[in-house]
């Protein structure tokens, strides 16, 4: 019997309309337990590295966490992993909500889709009976109205629906899947969802979850619960508010704007606008999301209240959380009663909040600076406000201009030519960042943003603070119950975190701090990508339930695989490495791991290539981020190793990492 | 026939469906607190709690699994508060051939909230535990009931006839046969 997983995939062969129950090698749990880990498994063992996004080779695959739908709470992610269009690279984006426990629930550990389906389908999983079902009706339906639509068709208003809306039917590299009150937002799979056919996936389940060692099992989920009950009346004191608790940051809680207003940029990430807050303002922002916000909601099994129902008179209800509140208001420079109304188009077609409202105000830009001229933008409306919403209409339908900027700023860029790419401006490996824009390099940071897998730095960072705090006493304060370290160490380098002087940035903490900080954190997200649990109780927040040293307990009594803290660390480092690998194999190199040029107004470029330097052999990779021979062997990765070989990636006689030829390589 | 007062416990769950976030935790901890054995397995199929949702409406409405009914009504209710319109007997407690929850997924028999009788007792239901947005608290309190004076068999037999008939019609019926003796 198998524990907290059901052993079994859905393949579904979309050019061919065939469906498989398939079971699974519970050796492959062991390895890299589940979730992100088996996802990737599959991409590197599945699809070849020439394969395009949009190839029916191509693999679309929904995946729960090895620990998803069961008691343990926060364990209900849905990891959905393919090739992205945007960056090329193996893209990954993960949702909360509900769907992934209903798929555990109907008997699978993940949905497999492989072809392209002829015309436009969707999927719907009762239990034993799967079909695919014809969608040519959903064409063109918006991504919350499509999962109404199913549940009403299908008389089951229990299924849980992933859709996509028209930006995803239309391949727009920012699409997004939509499912009740979250999203698989980044990286452009709602696109490669589009390509496939398939407009949702319907989902209802009514069969167990077992448990391997119940009674350990359910006392680990009641501590979890106690712990959250008594964080949350203790807020984390000297950081701001929404990074204060547990959860991902309180946006639809807290009205308090002051930090993201006035450190985060407005428009193409350009402009800080460091007085913006103020009473009057506050005021008005309070009473606007007041009005609009019907209530707080949780995901599956989560008592955290991150989302919300956002109903804004005569528009359709729909789901927000976390940051996109400000995205579109902070692009537009305009205000939080426009954000959240273009939210709720933006929402039903599908689109990336972060990604979307940074291409529109680029393409603004351009405009402003004369390089798209009146031609391109026809049509467009004179006010800013409605210039937005026709740039969101004409990129989620590829119309004119729209169909250059819905492949993102990046390969926008390269077509539009004439200096347009400095423009686009705030890319990582050709993908939207925040709109951050910062003063004095941050060694920590320079690796999560160069380095992670994800190009996402929500998805890396988290534990360690942002920022030292101001005095001594702070410090000992935040130490004194810091269970969640892996190693004592850990709070000295924070006592010893200044703002100023010689332990500052960006030369404190040091290379060698950096790369054991920014390796924990790392970790942490993989082992929750792996189970499925959600950041916001784990990885993302300061001092949260679950850690490293209480984690191996919820694994093995949930799972029965008996694990310790050595060996989830090396599952973890499996993952990640795997990752890298099926990302190495694509062509990602050194040369592409770096944040957006004007990220830090102060670079240090000889720190930055010790920094490089330093975690790649910290990792087991060479000088050009290829993981090594070794490294991969101590792994049981020599699989990878050999393809590396044969490809030519690696050679046979590959040394240890030299410094000489990377900084050879950075002055290339 | 008069009995005894006697002392009974009442346990209520109390519901603020303004608390009520949707996480369906109370539906996953009171599967788990009734599976064999005890938290072995989980389902919210077969929980005896059910959050009747629509996100979209601002419909959340955690419903106990209460009598098993064979029959259902002669008619059915549909509530609107405060504009909002709740699903078809939306608040009913049974166990009803009308509908599909509170059944046991695979024989279809009914399920019925315990209030996780358990022992040792558990301080509150599991379901009110792990609602840690108070949208379920629970109460007791003691209430004085008259003793119901256990009945014989016969009389068993007879009052359902009387609940079908009425008392004057058994009656004559027993005179009649009486007189016919």
């Amino acid at each position: 019997m198998r524990y907290a997983e059901t052993g079994f995939n859905l393949e579904i062969d979309l050019s061919r309309g065939s469906i498989e129950r398939v079971e699974t090698d519970p050796r492959l749990t062991e390895l890299y337990l589940g979730g992100l880990g088996t996802n990737t498994q599959i991409l590197w063992d599945r699809v070849p590295p020439e394969t395009e996004p949009f190839s029916p080779d191509n693999l679309l695959i929904f995946s729960t966490g090895l620990l998803g739908g069961t008691l343990a709470p926060g364990a209900n992610r849905t990891i959905v992993t393919t090739y992205s269009p945007q960056t090329l690279l193996m893209g990954y984006s993960m949702m909360g909500g509900f769907w992934a426990p209903e798929l555990k629930h109907a008997g699978y550990d993940k949905v497999i889709f492989r072809g392209k389906s002829p015309n436009l389908v969707y999927l719907w999983i009762n239990d034993d009976k799967v079909e695919i079902r014809d969608a040519s009706h959903l064409q063109g339906k918006g991504a919350v109205e499509t999962a109404e639509l199913i549940q009403e068709e299908l008389k089951e208003p229990k299924a849980q629906v992933a859709a996509i809306g028209l930006a995803g039917e239309n391949r727009v590299y920012m699409a997004s899947i939509e499912q009740g009150r979250s999203s698989a937002s980044r990286l452009g799979i709602g696109a490669v969802m589009g390509d496939k056919g398939i407009k949702a996936i319907a989902v209802r389940g009514t069969k167990d979850i077992n448990i391997a060692r119940p009674a350990e099992f359910i006392e680990f989920c009641n501590e979890v619960l106690k712990y959250i009950k008594a964080r949350e009346e203790k807020p984390v004191p000297g950081v701001m508010p929404i990074l204060a608790g547990l959860g991902s940051p309180q946006e639809m809680k807290l009205h308090d704007e002051e930090w993201h207003t006035q450190n985060f940029m407005w428009g193409n990430s350009r402009t800080r606008i460091r007085d913006y807050w103020n009473k009057e303002i506050e005021e008005k922002w309070k009473e606007t999301q007041e009005s609009v916000r019907t209530r707080l909601v949780s995901c599956y099994n989560c008592p955290m209240k991150c989302g919300a129902a956002i109903s804004v008179p005569g528009i359709s209800t729909y789901m927000m959380k976390c940051f996109s509140k400000l995205t579109y208001t902070m692009a537009a420079y305009s205000d939080l009663d426009f954000g959240f109304k273009i939210a709720q188009r933006a929402t039903e077609y599908g689109v990336d909040a972060f990604s979307t409202p940074q291409v529109m105000a680029f393409g603004l830009e351009l405009y402003e600076a004369g390089i798209l001229t009146d031609q391109d933008m026809a049509g467009m409306p004179s006010d800013n406000e409605g210039r937005f919403y026709w740039l969101l209409d004409r990129i989620v339908r590829r119309e004119g201009i729209g169909d250059v900027l819905a492949n993102g700023t990046h390969w926008a860029a390269q077509q539009i030519g004439k200096g347009a790419e400095e423009y686009a401006h705030n890319n990582i490996k050709k993908h939207e960042q925040l709109p951050l824009k910062l003063g004095m390099l941050n060694p920590v940071y320079f690796l999560m943003y160069s380095t992670g897998e994800k190009i996402n730095i929500t998805q890396i960072e988290g534990q360690f603070p942002q920022a030292p705090f101001a005095t001594m006493e702070e410090r000992q304060d935040f130490v004194k119950d810091w269970v969640q370290v892996p190693d004592e160490k850990f709070k000295q380098y924070l006592l010893d975190w200044e703002f100023r002087g010689e332990h500052s940035n960006p030369y404190y903490p040091t290379v060698d701090m950096s790369c054991e900080i920014v390796d924990w954190q790392e970790t942490m997200h993989y082992i929750d990508d792996a189970l499925g649990m959600c950041a916001g109780l784990s990885s993302f927040p300061l001092k949260p339930p679950y850690h490293i040293h209480n984690y191996p307990t919820l694994i093995s009594s949930g799972t029965g695989i008996d694990i310790d803290e050595a060996g989830l660390w090396q599952v973890a480092k499996r993952n990640r490495t795997l990752l890298r690998a099926v990302n190495i194999r694509r062509g990602m190199r050194r040369a592409d791991e770096k944040p957006p040029e004007d990220h830090w107004k102060k670079r240090f470029p000889e720190l930055e290539a010790q920094l490089l330097d330093a975690y790649y052999e910290f990792k087991g990779w060479n000088n050009q981020g290829i993981p090594t021979k070794e490294t991969l062997h101590e792994l049981a990765l020599d699989y990878v190793s050999e393809d590396f070989l044969q490809r030519g990636i690696l050679t046979d006689n590959e040394g240890t990492p030299s410094k000489e030829t990377s900084a050879e390589t950075e002055k290339k | 026939m008069q009995g005894e007062k006697k002392k009974k416990i009442v346990k209520t769950i109390k519901v603020d469906v303004d608390k009520c976030n949707g996480c369906r935790a109370c539906e996953v901890i009171c599967s788990a607190f009734h599976a064999t054995p005890k938290y072995s397995s989980n389902n919210p199929a077969r929980s005896r709690i059910r959050v009747i949702r629509d996100p979209l409406r601002d419909v959340y409405v955690p419903v106990y699994a209460g009598e098993y009914t064979a029959a259902e009504c002669m008619g059915r209710d549909k509530y609107t508060i405060d504009g909002k319109e709740y699903e078809e007997c939306a608040f009913c407690r049974a166990s009803c051939p009308s509908r599909n929850i509170f059944k046991e997924p695979d024989s279809g028999l009914p399920l019925k909230c315990d209030m996780c009788e358990d022992d040792p007792p558990q301080e509150e239901p599991l379901c009110v535990q792990w609602c840690l947005n108070d949208a379920l608290t629970y109460e007791e309190r003691e209430e004085e009931v008259e003793e119901e004076e256990e009945l014989e068999e016969m009389e068993i037999g007879l009052e359902s006839l009387v609940d079908k008939y009425g008392l004057d019609k058994i009656m004559d019926t027993v005179a009649r046969m009486s007189v016919k003796d």
